[in-house]
């Protein structure tokens, strides 16, 4: 993918209004991979004691993240749509840590494009959650 | 043996709506989005009015799937741990539920969350209904569907498990 189109695809990709809302960062997009960012805001916080995220913003960015590798994926000629996504969680995100999350399609055939995923906080070694999708592909 | 009269209504009504408002109203998340919850006797329906910021796709447009998600993981956790509670309530054991400045019980934790999308989410309000398959002593299981205009046409469902939080005093 030319560096040019990759910037476009980030720019529509921001533009997503709930992705806006959450302040994802797309850091990484092409050939079936996809990378993002979200960083950490008390409005998210699912557990007022901890002050830990809510799953759901995790759930939010893990949809977001592989759904964009599906449409990164070289093979996938339009737009994309979400039929299934399993989340486990491992572990709370560290309270004031960014989340990061990558995700890669490894198989599309002309209808499924088959996602998995993972998201990390400070320690990258020791994921706070993972996912598994399969997303629609559309044709242009 | 004489019978205790029974409650009055209003205080009924009170004292659950305060416990629903104490769950609810102390999660940031919950807020953001925007739901609310409708209580009827014992069951409750998740609300997410629409609103701009849900959008995923612009051009049809539809609801994102992570705000379908959160919304579903939402509905269940609040479900869950209004199930857990119920009988507290009603005894009126739990001081934190009734408005004091008590600590509020912990919630269940997310193990895992399966959603089913089922149709694009349209541009206007959803509602949703958790049901508790299973509730142990430390594990859970719960499905919960969401609807917008039409309750047997669903946008998504959801099944998931959660670690019960320990009630050991």
């Amino acid at each position: 993918m030319t560096p040019d189109k990759a910037k476009r695809a980030a720019q529509f990709i921001e533009a997503v209004p709930h992705a806006k809302a959450l302040g994802m960062k797309l850091v990484k997009f092409g050939d079936g991979e996809a990378e993002f960012t979200m960083g950490y805001d008390i409005r998210f916080i699912g557990d007022p004691e901890t002050g830990v995220i809510h799953g759901g913003a995790v759930s939010a960015l893990m949809d977001m993240c592989c759904g964009t590798a599906a449409l990164s994926h070289p093979d996938n000629p339009g737009g994309t749509a979400t039929i299934d996504l399993r989340i486990d969680y491992m572990r709370p995100a560290t309270p004031g840590q960014t989340i990061t999350a990558k995700a890669e399609c490894y198989h599309i055939t002309r209808s499924v494009a088959f996602v998995r995923g993972r998201a990390m906080d400070g320690d990258p070694d020791n994921p706070v959650a993972t996912a598994t999708g399969t997303f629609s592909v559309e044709a242009k | 043996m004489a019978r205790s009269q029974p409650e009055p209504v209003q205080q009924v009504k009170k004292r659950r709506d305060a416990a629903l408002n104490a769950l609810v109203s102390g999660v940031p998340y919950i807020q953001f989005l925007g739901i609310t919850f409708d209580r009827r006797g014992d069951e409750l329906t998740g609300v997410m009015p629409f609103d701009e910021k849900l959008i995923g796709n612009p051009l049809l447009p539809a609801l994102h799937g992570g705000a379908t998600a959160a919304f579903l993981e939402v509905t269940a956790i609040i479900g869950l741990s209004w199930s857990m509670l119920w009988d507290d309530i009603e005894s009126g054991a739990l001081e934190a539920l009734a408005g004091s400045d008590a600590p509020l019980p912990k919630l269940p934790k997310t193990i895992d969350f399966t959603l089913d999308y089922l149709r694009s989410g349209l541009p206007r309000d959803a509602y949703a209904r958790a049901h508790v398959t299973r509730s142990g002593r430390r594990y859970a299981s719960v499905h919960v569907s969401a609807w917008q205009d039409n309750k047997a046409r669903p946008i998504a469902q959801a099944s998931g498990h959660f670690v019960m939080p320990r009630r050991d005093g």
